[in-house]
């Protein structure tokens, strides 16, 4: 690490430090203070528009959903990072591929794929509607697309750390006659907490503010599918300024929040 | 959760690892693989006519075309700005340099429509600023510029963050050595600096691309989505579900995911070779 050795820009690169000041004030905080000042202007009709029914719907759904995608991810990204980088068998090129693929994919084709499996005339439709599920245009198509695009977040942190830290202390585990799961609790578990605290700040922050995907897949209907996200969208349409920018300054705000954490957190 | 057995032995350890494998596995290819696979099952069905006749389609290919053409100047704008902020970053011991690295990081967190919402609450076309520019001849909200500035809010980290791992390694004495040996500012920046860190600069631009083209959220907020103008690729795969027409919109979803996969192996590539810790 070299990083010690910071000198002082002198001559042009001041100028060019100025520049590169000017433009991140330009590019986010102006454009941050132009929405704190809409929503300050006309604050008791945001705190009415915040307050309302859908409004309060839509982001005890965008939480729920965020809980729900937050626990889930844990599940499977310790599991998945666990199998990608201590096992050696041959579906784990395939499965790491998998966890790119969402990285891949804009949100709208995101909602298309699950729309076409779950959607009117879906592939999967014969089985849901024989089992009484609704999946498309219901909370669990708003699940399941958020799972699709957290997917790779935690998985990859922890993967991470896995790499970083080596198996020998599980191995000096399993050798003094620790069973799997014993070593998994008292040896792996501690070790990886850092990854899984990063990956889950980044899975809550992408939830929140997943848009594409439960539009397209939800079909944003108010007090059912609507997520916070969905809401700013359906504001917009109607022309509800309030509304629209009132619930956007709350999900800055959390991004904001999260992303305090993230960066204490990465120290 | 799949729990590994309770009792060590060899064989149960097998079984243990075997359920976690097939647990994953499982998962990934139920919640990722399948809708994927529906998609391009479905972009594909009506047999290469159709597939031809969807993507070529006059609105399809200028939606394609703008959201390539907006990808590369977003991309080329960050590899100039994102590779002389991480330099600063590194380098300069200059004041507020952890709140600038906060900033850079702003856009990861902000949700994507948000990211638009900012845009239209600075300049849409009932603000001042907004009646300015429009006076200006230059209407940044619902129009190309519009999409532009979006692109380059939503992808500013990567560059930076790709840049920022491989300057940190590089010895500054280096540069240094060709300053005082003589070599002008611009040949030390191109002789000695540019080399090893070009690599990470050129992934930082490919992921920048590849976000741009996907990039749905601020887009549908900003740039309102007039067919042949400011219409992307991916808000027209939008309007093609809204208008009943799911197979057209599979076919031009499979355009941007062919691109998407040609850019993952490359991005990947050019992160190795740069010796950068992913991101």
């Amino acid at each position: 690490m070299h990083s010690a050795r910071r000198r002082r820009p002198t001559g042009a690169a001041r100028v060019i430090f100025v520049l590169l000041c000017g433009w991140l004030t330009l590019l986010l905080l102006v454009p941050l203070a132009a929405l704190v000042v809409t929503v300050a202007r006309s604050f008791s009709a945001v705190v009415a528009a915040l307050t309302a029914a859908e409004a309060l719907d839509a982001l005890l759904l965008s939480v729920s959903v965020a809980v729900a995608c937050i626990v889930l991810n844990g599940i499977f990204g310790v599991t998945g990072a666990l199998v990608l980088i201590r096992h050696r068998f041959r579906a784990r090129r395939l499965l790491d591929a998998l966890v790119d693929l969402p990285l891949a994919l804009s949100p709208v084709m995101t909602g298309l794929g699950f729309l076409l499996l779950y959607g009117r005339s879906g592939a999967l439709r014969p089985l849901l509607d024989a089992a009484g599920v609704q999946v498309a245009f219901a909370w669990p198509s708003v699940l399941l697309a958020t799972l699709f695009v957290t997917l790779p977040f935690t998985l990859r942190e922890v993967a991470l750390v896995l790499e970083e830290i080596g198996d020998s202390a599980e191995q000096a585990a399993a050798t003094l006659g620790a069973t799997a799961w014993q070593t998994f609790w008292r040896v792996t578990l501690p070790d990886i907490r850092g990854g899984l605290v990063v990956g889950t700040t980044l899975t809550a922050a992408r939830a929140l503010g997943e848009f594409g995907a439960v539009l397209v897949v939800g079909g944003s209907v108010a007090n059912r599918t609507q997520t916070a996200t969905t809401f700013i969208h359906a504001a917009i349409e109607e022309r509800q300024e309030a509304a629209a920018y009132g619930m956007a300054l709350l999900l800055a705000a959390t991004a904001i929040g999260l992303l305090f954490l993230l960066q204490r957190d990465r120290k | 959760m799949r729990k590994p057995p309770m009792h060590a032995g060899a064989s149960a350890r097998l079984s243990g690892d075997r359920l976690m494998q097939a647990g994953a596995l499982g998962w990934a290819g139920l919640l990722v693989g399948l809708p994927v696979a529906a998609l391009i099952v479905k972009g594909l069905a009506g047999g290469p006519a159709a597939f031809f006749a969807a993507v070529t389609e006059p609105a399809a290919v200028d939606a394609l075309l703008l959201s390539i053409g907006t990808g590369l100047i977003a991309a080329c704008v960050n590899a100039v700005v994102g590779t002389a902020l991480a330099w600063a970053l590194v380098r300069w011991d200059v004041p507020g340099r952890r709140l600038i690295g906060a900033l850079v990081d702003l856009p990861l967190a902000i949700p994507t429509l948000v990211a638009g919402v900012l845009i239209i609450a600075l300049c849409g076309p009932q603000t001042a600023t907004g009646q300015i520019l429009a006076g200006a001849g230059l209407p940044l909200a619902f129009g190309r510029g519009g999409i532009v500035l979006a692109l380059l809010f939503v992808t500013l980290p990567f560059v930076v963050r790709a840049v920022e791992p491989v300057l940190e390694e590089l010895d500054p004495a280096e540069e240094e050595a060709a300053f005082t040996m003589g070599a002008g500012q611009f040949r030390t920046l191109v002789r000695v600096l540019l080399p090893p860190i070009l690599p990470a600069v050129a992934a930082g631009a490919v992921q920048t691309f590849a976000r741009s083209v996907a990039e749905f959220g601020s887009l549908a907020a900003v740039s309102g989505n007039i067919p042949h103008r400011t219409l992307v690729a991916p808000v027209y795969i939008l309007g093609e579900v809204e208008a009943g027409n799911p197979a057209g919109a599979a076919s031009v979803s499979l355009v941007l995911l062919a691109l998407a996969l040609a850019l993952q192996p490359l991005a990947a590539m050019l992160a190795r070779r740069a010796g950068a810790r992913r991101a």
